[in-house]
């Protein structure tokens, strides 16, 4: 394998902002980072942005079980085209991810893809939320990051002593951090609901699930977070409510981070009004509001990351009502596009909640997340911030097609993808 | 007059529009008093009936006003179909479809079905109830009755009271009295009042007692059981002593004041028995109302365009 470099571009990591040409070698590391430098292959990138590869923390894979909609092969492709170099999967697979073995299978099916896929595990067996999944087994397996995504723990003790348990782990990875995740819904309070609970919902006669459904929880493990001092990551915050409370545990040194989704920043709740399942997603779309909020909160850094919740759904099954229909949407190939049409934010701090501030959260820097210097892991993006193209569902490599922006026009485009030293994506286009 | 092709909401007709139906239905109800109360206006159109809900009222005024308009009918019952071999909403009614008929009637448990049915056939929907959305059809009845007894609606004050936020029939009613001039007002408790309610044309109370002086039109919707609105209430006898149409309660209406009701009846429960049957209730005429306000819809959606036919052509 020979050298290739990246040239033309401006490179952007957390260290700041130069004009740089990038060399990378046949050992998948960075061997240059200077201006004016030649290898033996050149990728264009004159007028564009090179940074760490991206990293997102909430991806559905749907393997094993639901192949029909994606793949971990399928699923990763997108991620690279979307300018991932690794994706956290989420473990409500068929079976769930809350034992071993299903974590080797998913480990063995990525193992040729174009992206790193870190499996997450579930926090409760059968995600079910009445009994521990095996934490150090898990843990000894690699697992980094435990969540019952798709639900929240709803027993308050049994939460509290997931955060204990986990807490006490540490000696098994003295190099990384354990995380429980929290997709934060109280059921009792949303599960008649099928769209955000308020003037869309009433209106349209839908079930409401409301705002307050995800604040009790967001309220409830901060304080489960100050009890038992375990790392709390809470995962695609959707309301004003959950942002202010978030902002006032890290104002008060908890240790707890968040992440927001591209379409909780992009879309509200008025999307719903065609009844199209295409907008039905948990969390639901929220208000004008809460949109505003998440951009605050991603803005002053109360919410760190950026992560998708890609959520493939077979055209079938988005094509029943909205009542009836799937919730989740993709992501992964549209994220940097919407963030960067929708955040009234610097380049570099949208790049940091895409690339190293993730990266940090789910203890990848030593791959992932750059800075991008000589010896570190060529896992970069090279990204067009100009660039204003239309999004068509079919062109995807999700296998599925269900994105909430058909036919709307985004500015930024991912141009390649460097991936272990490969340029896995080249001019938007998949090399394998 | 807005051009029509679907029949799926209120909120897609104007004033006209409403006007232009119930127009349609007056000679509806002439012909429905006919010795053969039968004319061949849909002769050689097919009308589907896709029931993916339990109905019988809504269903046999559908037939029946089609049979009058000599309009041939098939009937799509979701419970006795291949639905129960896992075929898709989007597959029956593209089967359906094909089949050649020019006009489905959906009513299915599902807010928003009918529209989304839309999307996938070329042919005539009319929304015969849709979940908690819109059940454009009793509204046209209901406004048609209203609009018999008084002439015109204009400024008229109509309470809808009882379980409004499981209900499709508070919000047609909420609608269709409004475009047509009357102010509403919704009475009954938090737990039965859709969450927000920014931006409706109604008004709002929690209290009976407050509107039942001044009020023309006293429509009381059914509790529904089925959509668990028990959970809102501590006890139907609770419900019916704070929220129910009592004799006292209906003593104090004024005296040409409607009771109305879109049926069936929870007697004793929104009201009782005996108000059921004084003579201002208008229950049965909604219902008998219900088939020429329907014939009026099959026939200007299939028999020709809304914007385009004049009423007196329509009942020839």
């Amino acid at each position: 394998m020979s050298t290739l470099a990246i040239r033309g571009a401006t490179v952007i990591d957390e260290a700041g902002s130069r004009r740089a040409d990038v060399v990378v070698g046949a050992d998948a590391t960075i061997l240059a980072v200077e201006p004016n430098i030649t290898a033996d292959r050149t990728l264009d990138a004159s007028g564009c942005v090179i940074c760490p590869g991206f990293v997102d923390l909430h991806v559905h894979l749907r393997q094993p079980g639901y192949e029909t909609a994606e793949t971990i092969a399928s699923g990763a492709r997108a991620a690279a085209l979307g300018g991932y170099t690794a994706i956290v999967a989420m473990p409500n697979t068929t079976p769930d991810a809350d034992n071993v073995s299903v974590i080797a299978e998913v480990r063995a099916c990525a193992q040729e893809g174009i992206c790193d896929v870190l499996p997450s595990a579930a926090i409760s067996v059968g995600r079910r939320g009445e009994k521990l999944a095996p934490f150090a087994e898990l843990v000894r397996a690699g697992v980094r990051i435990f969540t019952d995504d798709g639900r929240g723990v709803q027993d308050d003790q049994l939460m509290r002593s997931a955060l204990e348990y986990a807490g006490s782990l540490g000696h098994l990875c003295p190099q990384d951090s354990i995380v429980l995740a929290q997709h934060c819904e109280v059921e009792t309070l949303s599960e008649a609901g099928h769209m955000h609970e308020g003037e869309w919902s009433s209106w349209l006669g839908i079930g409401g699930q409301p705002g307050e459904a995800e604040e009790l929880m967001v309220m409830r493990d901060i304080a489960l977070c100050r009890l038992t001092g375990t790392r709390v990551h809470f995962q695609h915050v959707s309301t004003a409510g959950s942002v202010s409370m978030i902002r006032a545990a890290k104002e008060a040194g908890l240790p707890v981070t968040a992440e927001a989704t591209t379409h909780h920043f992009s879309l509200t709740d008025a999307c719903c009004a065609s009844f199209d399942p295409l907008f039905k997603v948990h969390p639901p779309l929220r208000t004008q509001t809460d949109v505003g909020a998440v951009k605050a909160g991603l803005k002053d850094g109360t919410i760190d990351a950026i992560a998708t919740d890609h959520a493939p759904h077979t055209t079938e099954s988005k094509q029943q009502t909205f009542v009836a229909a799937p919730p989740g949407m993709l992501g992964l190939e549209t994220a940097f596009a919407v963030a960067n049409t929708h955040l009234d934010m610097r380049l570099e701090a949208i790049l940091a909640a895409m690339s190293w501030q993730p990266a940090a959260i789910a203890s990848l820097r030593s791959q992932h997340g750059g800075p991008v210097a000589v010896g570190r892991a060529a896992n970069l993006t090279v990204i067009d911030p100009q660039l204003v193209w239309e999004v068509k569902g079919a062109q995807l490599a999700s296998l599925s097609s269900n994105t909430p922006y058909e036919n709307m026009a985004l500015k930024g485009k991912v141009r390649h993808t460097i991936y272990q030293g490969e340029a896995v994506v080249v001019d938007g286009i998949a090399q394998r | 007059m807005k051009a029509l092709r679907h029949l799926l909401s209120m909120e897609d007709l104007d004033r006209d529009n409403i006007e232009y139906l119930l127009n349609l239905t007056a000679g509806y109800v002439e012909v429905s008093q006919r010795k053969i109360p039968r004319i061949p206006a849909l002769r050689g159109k097919t009308v589907a009936l896709a029931f993916y809900e339990d109905s019988t009222r809504t269903r046999i005024s559908f037939a029946t006003a089609a049979s009058r308009l000599s309009a041939d009918t098939i009937t799509f019952d979701a419970k006795r179909s291949s639905v129960n071999k896992g075929e898709s909403l989007r597959d029956t009614i593209e089967t359906i479809s094909a089949l050649g008929v020019h006009g489905i009637v959906v009513r299915h448990p599902d807010s928003g079905a009918s529209r989304q049915v839309c999307e996938w056939t070329d042919v005539v929907i009319i929304n015969a109830g849709d979940g908690r959305n819109q059940h454009p059809t009793q509204a046209l009845a209901d406004l048609y009755t209203a609009r018999a007894h008084f002439g015109a609606l204009d400024n008229k004050r109509v309470a809808i009271i009882g379980d409004i936020k499981n209900s499709r029939v508070a919000r047609s009613n909420a609608i269709g009295f409004t475009k047509m001039g009357a102010e509403v007002i919704f009475v009954a408790p938090k737990t039965l009042l859709p969450p927000n309610l920014n931006g409706w044309p109604v008004a709002h109370t929690h209290d009976i007692n407050e509107v039942l002086d001044n009020i023309d039109i006293c429509y009381l919707l059914r509790m529904q059981l089925e959509r668990s609105a028990a959970a809102a209430i501590p006890t139907l006898r609770e419900f019916h002593h704070e929220y129910g149409l009592t004799s006292a309660r209906a003593n104090r209406l004024k005296n040409d004041a409607l009771i109305m009701h879109p049926g069936p009846i929870n007697r004793d429960v929104e009201i009782s028995g005996e108000v059921a049957e004084r003579p201002n209730s208008v229950i049965g005429e909604q219902v008998a109302n219900g088939v020429p306000a329907r014939m009026a819809v099959l026939f200007a959606l299939i028999g020709s365009r809304l914007d385009l036919v004049d009423s007196e052509s329509a009942v020839a």
